[in-house]
């Protein structure tokens, strides 16, 4: 396991080795093979990847929120681990000190009560003595504070009169009611403009300045991971290929997936500069190749990424960047991989 | 002006509401679009940007005459095809063609991929039997496609591979215009850039004309010569690409170039982002004079009462025009005037 941040304080959330697979009638779908990674009290950790990686299901296994998989692993929150909890601790646990935002936000609220009962209900399930009164005082005081307009008045509308800027709002809200230490936020503004977008990242931006919560994003958008991430895990396939921090992975990224996700984005140094797509699509979780999952569609791909599996390992000399490519781990060595797969050094941007 | 190959001239389309009260005298109308006039030029790429509720997806399929207008003229290669017949718009059809959004919704599941392909051949009587399907899969070699997949179902292609059926549908009778409605927003990263290089070769092969529409603004970018921004049924600024993220006038534009999330942490961190107040207003009773002056961290009295028109200002080229009474100076500070937050 690698080093989390710089303090030696144990981590608020440890991962380690989590597996999730589903039996399905054309095999077994093995989503999730081995993630790992940890987070500090207050951090935000950005989990990045494409359709299928396995980014949202590893979240939900963690909260026991995945139905008929097989899931092995620990997930260890404030001392505990997650995985071995029964239905009833991990109730408490969610929606108290675990809040969730999932991308979905009119299918996350029930359409047939008030947003400000639904809000109420879910503090009043967790904190008995609260009586309805003042949980609908602090729907309206959290309503304000997440930024709907007219807050006291809009509690007692129904899901459909809110847009879906204001009811990602409100999702945030009802999550961040009991002052979770933890919040697992599934692509919140995926489906949002990107002005309300903007607004919605800073209302949890300051929630968590104010609560000191730990954020996990996940989100498949690099604009996003390099707003609002600490430290970031790449996923494909099922698996960590990358996890560093953001700056180190933004210009110093040692895979060849994140290389190939960064070169489809256009740069913001040369606008105009032709993309370079990662060629091919992603592999079938049943089937998966052998040795790297990547390397089908790898430039840099030799013997030994189709027969072994590499393992995540520390890169350029720092224990907190993984990486689990078998190439050279050193700088130059992988400078010159780079050369002879004929990849120039412009892919890299001007940093 | 021989090199505008599409004119839009004081465009509306407005849909009725059901009205509810029988003898209600003014029915009301979503104003999709309410006076849009604009120009595409042979082979550049206008982007068309805006958020939902904009009006972007209407305008567009009012340039292909998918949507009748409410009023106002569509001018295509010169010939005014606001109120030609079905019949006569025939041969215009081939010449304008759509790539949608929704790979998945826009082809028909049941049917199998070199037919799919093949209906514009089939619609306008090119070509037959084998004849058709050789040129079928010349298509499906040229954007990509393996031309023994002819016999395969929609189903059984990844999604980028669906994008490029739709393509190559779009390609098939030699269009001059191709109206991109959100080409690449439901793919992945690495697929969204194999169908923007995709369509860059196909532009550079074929001379196309593209009308890009996206809210992906750096997408956007990346593709277009010009950028037309649409708020509430109107333009709001329409400028050269560069122009418009170097020196954007109208507030409305800043605040949409500064929210776009850059995956670049330092120029991130160095950013000034301006975080709008509220959201859209409804496209029923757009605001008065300008309509984005409800959220405009820059609105005065004027911005309520008199609507601004689209016009170069500040002394920029006459290609950059702006809908704004009191545009926006390079390296005007924006979020300061903008104290309370949604």
């Amino acid at each position: 396991m690698a080093v989390a941040a710089a303090d030696s304080s144990p981590p608020l959330l440890a991962v380690e080795d989590l597996r999730v697979s589903f039996r399905t009638h054309d095999g077994v779908v093995r989503a999730v093979r081995g993630v790992s990674f940890d987070l500090a009290k207050g951090k935000t950790l950005a989990i990045v990847g494409e359709s299928g990686s396995g980014k949202s299901v590893s979240t939900q296994a963690i909260v026991g929120l995945v139905r008929g998989a097989e899931v092995s692993g620990r997930a260890t929150f404030a001392g505990k681990d997650l995985l071995t909890m029964n239905a009833e601790e991990l109730r408490r646990i969610r929606g108290a000190r675990i809040g969730m935002i999932f991308q979905d936000s009119l299918s996350s609220l029930h359409p047939y009560y008030r947003i400000g009962w639904q809000i109420v209900e879910m503090i009043r399930a967790h904190d008995g003595s609260v009586s309805r009164a003042e949980g609908r005082d602090r729907a309206v005081d959290l309503l304000r504070r997440v930024g709907i307009p007219h807050a006291e008045r809009r509690v007692d509308d129904y899901p459909h009169q809110f847009s879906g800027g204001m009811r990602q709002r409100a999702l945030i809200a009802m999550a961040m009611a009991l002052g979770p230490e933890l919040l697992i936020a599934d692509e919140p503004t995926t489906a949002l403009d990107v002005t309300v977008q903007a607004q919605v990242l800073q209302v949890m931006a300051d929630l968590q300045r104010e609560f000191g919560t730990a954020i996990i994003l996940i989100t498949h958008d690099l604009g996003v991971v390099a707003e609002v991430a600490d430290e970031v895990v790449v996923m494909y396939a099922g698996t960590v290929m990358e996890r560093s921090g953001r700056r180190e992975l933004f210009y110093r990224f040692h895979h060849p997936y994140t290389e190939g996700l960064l070169g489809s984005l256009p740069s913001e140094q040369d606008v105009r500069r032709r993309l370079r797509p990662i060629p091919g699509s992603p592999p079938s979780l049943i089937r998966l190749p052998k040795g790297c999952p990547f390397h089908p569609r790898c430039p840099y791909a030799f013997e030994r990424c189709r027969t072994d599996v590499p393992p995540l390992r520390p890169v350029y000399g720092d224990e907190a960047h993984l990486s689990a490519c078998w190439l050279p781990t050193d700088p130059a060595g992988r400078e010159g991989a780079r050369a002879d797969a004929g990849v120039t050094a412009e892919a890299r941007g001007s940093r | 002006m021989t090199d505008v190959l599409l004119e839009l001239d004081d465009v509306r389309k407005w849909f009725p509401l059901a009205s509810d009260r029988l003898f209600r005298r003014e029915r009301e109308h979503v104003k999709a679009v309410d006076g849009v006039s604009l120009r595409v030029r042979a082979g550049e790429t206008l982007g068309l940007v805006g958020e939902t509720g904009s009006g972007k997806s209407t305008l567009a399929r009012c340039m292909t005459r998918l949507h009748d207008v409410t009023s106002g003229r569509v001018i295509f290669d010169g010939v005014d095809i606001t109120q030609m017949s079905q019949r006569d718009l025939r041969p215009v059809r081939r010449e304008i063609q759509m790539i949608f959004q929704d790979p998945y919704g826009s082809l028909n599941p049941r049917r199998r991929v070199g037919s799919i392909i093949g209906d514009p051949y089939a619609i306008h009587g090119v070509g037959e039997g084998t004849d058709r399907k050789r040129r079928v899969q010349e298509l499906m070699e040229l954007v990509g496609l393996n031309p023994e997949h002819y016999n395969r179902f929609p189903a059984e292609f990844s999604g980028g591979q669906r994008q490029r059926i739709g393509v190559a549908r779009a390609l098939a009778l030699r269009p001059r215009l191709i109206v991109c409605d959100e080409p690449v927003s439901a793919l992945d990263v690495s697929i969204q850039a194999q169908i923007i290089n995709l369509l860059a070769d196909l532009q550079a092969e074929f001379n196309l004309t593209y009308v890009f529409i996206a809210h992906d603004l750096s997408v956007v970018r990346h593709v277009s010569d010009r950028v037309a921004v649409m708020y509430l049924g109107k333009i709001a600024e329409v400028a050269d690409v560069e122009s418009l993220h170097a020196t954007p006038r109208h507030p409305y534009t800043a605040a949409l170039l500064s929210a776009i999330p850059i995956p670049d942490p330092e120029l991130s961190d160095r950013r000034e982002r301006i975080i709008l107040r509220g959201e859209v207003p409804s496209p029923i009773n757009p605001p008065a004079g300008c309509r984005f002056h409800p959220r405009c961290p820059k609105a005065q009295d004027r911005c309520a009462g008199e609507e601004p028109a689209l016009v170069s200002r500040n002394g920029d080229e006459e290609d950059h025009r702006a809908a704004c009474h009191f545009p926006v100076q390079p390296g005007e500070r924006l979020s300061a005037a903008n104290g309370e937050r949604p």
